[in-house]
């Protein structure tokens, strides 16, 4: 066939797993010569995971990768670049202390006498910026300049030591403002009349939809399916993105029938044009006891936002924040814990969980720091409130002497929920609660978090995934550009997929 | 024409900000002093600190890399005092001076090995260079050993007259340490060496992925410290025409204190060798003016030092603390 000379890169039957969580699921990926290919998923989705292996930072478990219909195992970035496929990432990978040509440059510089050839160097740096379009001085330190200028100068060193044939734009634009996008997008669709392809990663919607040709949806580590740009609605798009199926709905949806009819009627939390300067615009948000608020959106949409709002993390600049009917003023994380609101972080690995203490000394953290540093618990005491949550969540441990760090993701997720639980929290905000964890996991936390309503406690559930928001929450809240666009109930998945992607129907 | 001025700003200030301490701290001791204002006083700069000098000159190269080199004291112990022995047994000078050189190499060849194959901090690798080298000194000889080797006493003492200054004067050794510097500016400006030195320095996993060669410049960083210790010894042990495992004690902090305050951050990257000569210089100066005091006691000579030292640093993260913020502010 004609069309797989065309192909670069054929990635086929890919699967990696980390810790027995399936990370990539038999995903096929195809790379044209001189195209712009857009990898789009959520957080966990597996497209970094798909990149490493491609870049030879991670190895695949199964499966084949073709460059050039020649079969080729990656084992090292280096290897990569050798290849043809040069990486630039969201963090500039460059040295901010040298000049921008010696950044293209080094390694390869010009020499006369024993001498390298500032001048000489300067001068090529200078044309290959030109090349790209690039107005600057190459004779200034990299970190003077801005970071768009510095990714410009990441690319070009990539095109010009490695000669690359793929280019791969990790999240390239998520600090960049919008003329410095379109000034990365201009030198992208440059590169690509020049035949250079290039994997385009990014979770704004507008951008695939301005510069890309094709779409690879990944979900979950599954590959939703390659499509032509020009053939996906956005709609369609962010279907795939969060996407809906119906596995254990039925029995969800029970659980949630029962739940509702303990919601409260007043509210006790009150949020009127809450807003914290910048970061997401002013809203209102009512939580009642007993009842499950989600939070849908894509990522960066403002959800997490609100959580730390919520919880104190972020002060707010305006607006007001009612609890039981009385004005909050003291916002910290510490009283909010005393006023009985829980939050478990997005970032389980880094600000939830400590790998190095046993399960029982995770879950009773939270109780000693609200007693203080001289009122110990009992060990027996502590022992009791671990065994006690252990099987009250069905956390999977051989003991509550075992190192955290040695739990699945989703136990660790439950050992948190424990944590709170242990206080006896009245608002619980679980921001991305089942990321990364297998599917099994997920529904026992999804029904956890049901029952928990069902005793009297609110839930703020923040999710990306629209399923499971869906099949947790009494009321739905969207989140679109840090606004909060809409608010339904539970029934209507359509119009929120709707809101979510900002495309009226 | 304001961005450039800025960007020479950034790019020179602490270099200019060295010198200017340094002709600062000359004035103030001329002012109290006024036999400093001799030119003799001045070029004794080089002759009191030229082993100093030396090992500032490989310091500054392993600190551009991010790291540190605690073994230069240790090995000026060990090379004088290894020398002083074989030359006492009646070795040829000019076989005991290479073979010293070659102990420096190799010591710091091993330190660079250690750091960039074991992983070990640079700390803790050179610390035990340190330790090695200062103790082997004292199994050769738990005493001060002399030297009388003609060769050495000819080359510690003919004197080297300057053109221009009548009268003045330095010793052939005092000319080891400014050659050294001009190699070392050579080295880190006009080779592709140097330029990886300050790419490590600035980002190693960057340089890393850059494809420059990490290990090896690493290796050879370290081996040009040792070089430089080792000539250090050399040049010490021709100055006090003796060998002792006590020699050069704390020299590593006093050098360290000379790189810093000569504009280099100690977080590796930024700097340059030229301004390790004037901090070299503001301790010589420092320790003049008490001299010429005679009543204070010499240990002012560290503090007056360690303030300057915490001066430099602060100036600096002042700077930088701005074009990290200016950086951030962009992100």
């Amino acid at each position: 066939m004609a069309d797989t000379n065309n192909e670069i890169i054929k990635m086929e039957g890919i699967c990696k797993s980390f810790l027995g969580v399936q990370a990539l699921d038999n995903v096929d990926f195809t790379l044209k010569k001189g195209e712009i290919h857009a990898l789009v998923g959520e957080n966990g989705a597996g497209k970094s995971t798909l990149i490493k292996i491609l870049t030879g930072v991670e190895q695949a478990d199964s499966g084949t990768i073709m460059i050039d219909d020649e079969k080729a195992t990656i084992k090292s970035p280096m290897q990569a670049i050798d290849l043809g496929i040069s990486t630039v990432y969201q963090e500039v990978n460059l040295c901010p202390h040298l000049s921008v040509a010696e950044n293209i440059l080094i390694g390869r510089e010009p020499h006369k006498f024993g001498f390298i050839d500032t001048r000489a160097m300067n001068k090529k740096a200078d044309e290959i910026m030109k090349d790209l379009g690039i107005k600057l001085d190459v004779t200034q330190t990299l970190m003077t300049c801005s970071v768009a200028l510095q990714q410009m100068a990441a690319i070009a060193r990539a095109l010009e030591i490695s000669s690359a044939k793929v280019l791969v734009l990790d999240e390239p634009t998520s600090s960049l403002d919008s003329q410095e996008t379109e000034q990365l997008f201009t030198v992208m669709r440059r590169l690509k009349s020049e035949g250079v392809s290039i994997i385009f990663i990014t979770h704004f919607l507008d951008q695939i939809y301005q510069v890309a040709d094709r779409i690879t949806v990944l979900r979950n580590g599954k590959q939703m399916g390659t499509y032509e740009v020009k053939s996906l609605s956005r709609i369609e798009l962010v279907t795939k993105m969060i996407g809906r199926s119906l596995v254990e709905y039925d029995e969800m949806v029970g659980l949630k029938k029962e739940s509702v009819k303990s919601i409260k009627k007043e509210s006790w939390i009150d949020a009127e044009q809450l807003t914290s300067g910048g970061c997401v615009e002013p809203f209102d948000l009512q939580l009642h006891a007993g009842e499950v608020v989600g939070l849908a959106g894509l990522l960066g949409s403002g959800r997490t936002e609100i959580a730390k709002l919520l919880f104190g993390i972020d002060n707010p600049s305006s607006g007001s924040l009612k609890m039981d009917g009385k004005e909050v003023k003291d916002y910290s994380p510490n009283k909010s814990i005393l006023r009985g609101i829980a939050l478990c972080p997005e970032d389980r690995k880094n600000t939830g969980i400590i790998g190095e203490l046993t399960v029982r000394e995770n879950i009773i953290l939270a109780m000693q720091a609200g007693l203080g540093w001289f009122r110990f618990l009992k060990k027996s005491e502590q022992y009791e409130i671990a065994d006690k949550y252990i099987k009250l969540l069905n956390i999977a441990t051989p003991s509550a002497d075992q190192l955290v760090k040695n739990l699945s993701g989703g136990n660790q997720q439950k050992v948190i929920l424990a944590r709170w639980l242990a206080i006896n929290p009245r608002l619980l905000i679980l921001d991305e609660p089942t990321r990364g964890i297998d599917v099994g996991a997920k529904a026992e936390i999804q029904k956890l978090v049901l029952s928990l309503a069902e005793e009297g406690k609110s839930c703020v559930f923040i999710s990306s995934e629209l399923e499971e928001v869906l099949r947790t929450s009494h009321r739905i809240k969207v989140m679109r550009d840090r606004k909060m666009v809409a608010e339904f109930d539970d029934e209507s998945g359509d119009a929120i997929m709707h809101e979510i992607a900002g495309s009226a129907s | 024409m304001k961005q450039r001025t800025k960007l020479f700003f950034l790019r020179f200030g602490p270099l200019i900000l060295s010198f200017a301490v340094f002709v600062l701290v000359y004035f103030v001791g001329s002012r109290l002093y006024p036999t400093m204002q001799k030119p003799q006083v001045f070029f004794n700069l080089f002759i009191n600190d030229a082993s100093l000098l030396c090992v500032s000159v490989g310091m500054t190269m392993v600190i551009l890399t991010g790291g540190v080199d605690l073994s230069v004291g240790g090995i000026i112990a060990l090379v004088s005092t290894a020398s002083a022995v074989m030359l006492r047994n009646g070795a040829n000078p000019y076989l005991v001076i290479p073979l010293m050189i070659l102990i420096g190499i190799v010591l710091g060849v091993v330190h660079g090995w250690i750091i960039s194959d074991l992983k070990v901090q640079p700390f803790i690798a050179t610390l035990m260079g340190l330790f090695f080298a200062r103790g082997m000194a004292y199994i050769i000889s738990l005493a001060s050993v002399p030297i009388k080797d003609p060769v050495y006493m000819k080359i510690a003492l003919t004197p080297m007259h300057i053109p221009f200054f009548e009268k003045a004067y330095v010793y052939y050794t005092s000319l080891v340490g400014p050659i050294l510097l001009l190699v070392a500016i050579y080295l880190s400006y006009f080779t592709r060496f140097g330029r990886t030195i300050y790419a490590i320095g600035s980002n190693e996993q960057s340089a890393v992925l850059m494809g420059l060669p990490v290990r090896r410049t690493k290796i050879l960083v370290y081996a040009f410290s040792g070089f430089c210790s080792a000539l250090g010894g050399v040049v010490f042990s021709m100055s006090l025409l003796a060998g002792y495992g006590q020699f050069a004690s704390g020299m590593e902090l006093d050098s360290i204190a000379a790189v810093v305050i000569g504009g280099t951050a100690l977080t590796g990257g930024v700097g340059n060798v030229l301004g390790t000569l004037f901090g070299v210089l503001v301790h010589g100066t420092i320790v003049s003016i008490l001299q010429f005091n005679g009543t204070l006691s010499s240990w002012w000579t560290r503090i007056g030092v360690g303030l300057l030292t915490l001066i430099a640093i602060g100036i600096q993260s002042i700077f930088y603390l701005g074009q990290n913020r200016s950086r951030k502010g962009s992100s």
